[in-house]
C-alpha cells in the first residue's frame, strides 16, 4: 500500500473518532451514548470531537475508582481489536500516530533524521514498564489518580489544548500540571520532527499491549520465502527500524505497508490464514 | 493451526471479558466517565 492510500486512511479514521464537529468551536464534548463504547486508538476522551471513549483512560478509571472494579468490558474490547488487527490499529487508525506521520512528512531536517540509534532497542521496553506501571499498578493502588492521563498521555493534552481555544474558562484555568503536560506533548512533536513515531516506539502503553498480539493477529505480514531475495530493500524502508523479511511478527511492526510498498511482491500485508509466516 | 487456536481461544475469551462487563453495567461507567471533561486528561485536576 502506497503512503498516500494510508495517510487518507489515517485521516477518515481520525475524523470519524472525532466527528462532533461543533464540539470545536463550542468546547463542550460529546455526551452521545456512542461513547460507551472504547475506540480501539489513542483519542482522548475529552476531545472535544471525540465520539467513543479512550480505551486507555477508560481502564485506568476503572481500577483507580473509589473500589477498585475489574475492567472486563475495556480489557475484552482491547483483546478484541488486538486478536483481529493486531499493530495495524497503530499504522492505520489511532488519531496520535497520524499526528506523528504528519509531522514527519514535513520536509525539514531530512537530514538529521535517524531511523535507530544505541540505546534505542532497550528505550522501546519503556513502553511496557509504562503500561505496567502508570496504566495498571498505580491507578491500582493510589485512589483517583489515572497516572498516565494525569502525567504523560499527549493525547489529552492536545484535547486541553484545543477545547482552551473554544473556551476562555478552560483557558483560564490551565497552571503548572498544564505545562508539565504541554512540555511532554512538546518533546515528542519535536522528536516526531527527526524519528519516526517516537510515542509509538517508547511511550504508548496502547502499542505496548497490541504488540504483543501481532504474532498471533488474524491481520498479519506474510513473507513468501519463496520469492524473498532478503534483499533488504524491506528493511531499510522502515520507519520502525525492523527487518520484516526476518522477523514478521516483531511486535515493534506498525503495520504501516511501506515494505510491502517497497517490496518485489514477496511481502503481503492482510488476513493470513493459519499458522503461515 | 497452533495460532489458529489461539484466535479463537482469545476471540471467545475477549467475547466472554466484554459480555461480563455488559451485564455488570460496565458501558455505563464507561460514558459516565468518557460524557464528561477528565481534568486529569486535559492538565488541569
Ligand atoms: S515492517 Fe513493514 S509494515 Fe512493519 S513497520 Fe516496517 S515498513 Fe511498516
Amino acid at each position: 500500500m502506497d503512503n498516500k492510500k494510508r495517510t487518507a486512511i489515517q485521516l477518515v479514521a481520525t475524523l470519524i473518532q472525532n466527528a462532533n464537529f461543533k464540539g470545536f468551536f463550542t468546547g463542550k464534548i460529546s455526551e452521545a451514548p456512542t461513547k460507551s463504547v472504547c475506540v480501539p486508538g489513542l483519542n482522548c476522551y475529552s476531545c472535544p470531537g471525540a465520539i467513543g471513549a479512550c480505551p486507555i483512560g477508560s481502564l485506568q478509571s476503572s481500577l483507580s475508582g473509589l473500589h477498585i472494579r475489574i475492567p472486563y468490558y475495556v480489557v475484552g474490547l482491547l483483546i478484541f481489536f488486538g486478536v483481529i488487527l493486531g499493530r495495524l490499529i497503530c499504522g492505520f487508525l489511532c488519531p496520535f500516530g497520524f499526528l506523528q506521520d504528519l509531522i514527519y512528512m514535513i520536509p525539514i531536517f531530512k537530514k538529521q533524521r535517524v531511523r535507530t540509534f544505541r540505546g534505542d532497542g532497550i528505550l522501546r521496553y519503556l513502553k511496557y514498564f509504562i503500561l505496567v506501571i502508570c496504566v495498571l499498578l498505580i491507578p491500582s493502588l493510589v485512589r483517583f489518580t489515572p497516572f498516565f492521563c494525569k502525567y504523560i498521555c499527549p493525547s489529552g493534552t492536545v484535547s486541553g489544548i484545543l477545547l482552551a481555544i473554544a473556551d476562555h474558562k478552560i483557558l483560564a484555568a490551565l497552571g503548572g500540571q498544564f505545562i508539565w503536560k504541554a512540555s511532554v506533548l512538546g518533546i515528542i512533536l519535536v522528536m516526531s520532527i527527526f524519528i519516526a513515531r517516537p510515542f509509538c516506539r517508547y511511550i504508548c502503553p496502547l502499542g505496548a499491549f497490541y504488540g504483543l498480539f501481532n504474532k498471533i493477529s488474524i491481520v498479519r505480514l506474510k513473507v513468501n520465502e519463496e520469492t524473498c531475495t532478503h534483499c533488504g530493500a524491506c528493511a531499510r524502508c522502515c520507519p520502525m527500524a525492523v527487518d520484516p523479511s526476518k522477523n514478521p511478527d516483531s511486535a515493534e511492526c506498525i503495520r504501516c505497508g511501506k515494505c510491502v510498498h517497497e517490496c518485489n511482491g514477496s511481502l503481503h500485508l492482510g488476513f493470513v490464514k493459519g499458522d503461515k509466516k | 493451526m497452533k495460532r489458529r487456536i489461539l484466535q479463537i481461544s482469545l476471540l471467545f475469551a475477549a467475547a466472554a471479558l466484554i459480555v461480563t462487563g455488559i451485564i455488570m453495567g460496565q458501558p455505563g461507567e464507561v460514558l459516565a466517565k468518557a460524557a464528561k471533561i477528565c481534568l486529569e486528561c486535559i492538565g488541569i485536576g
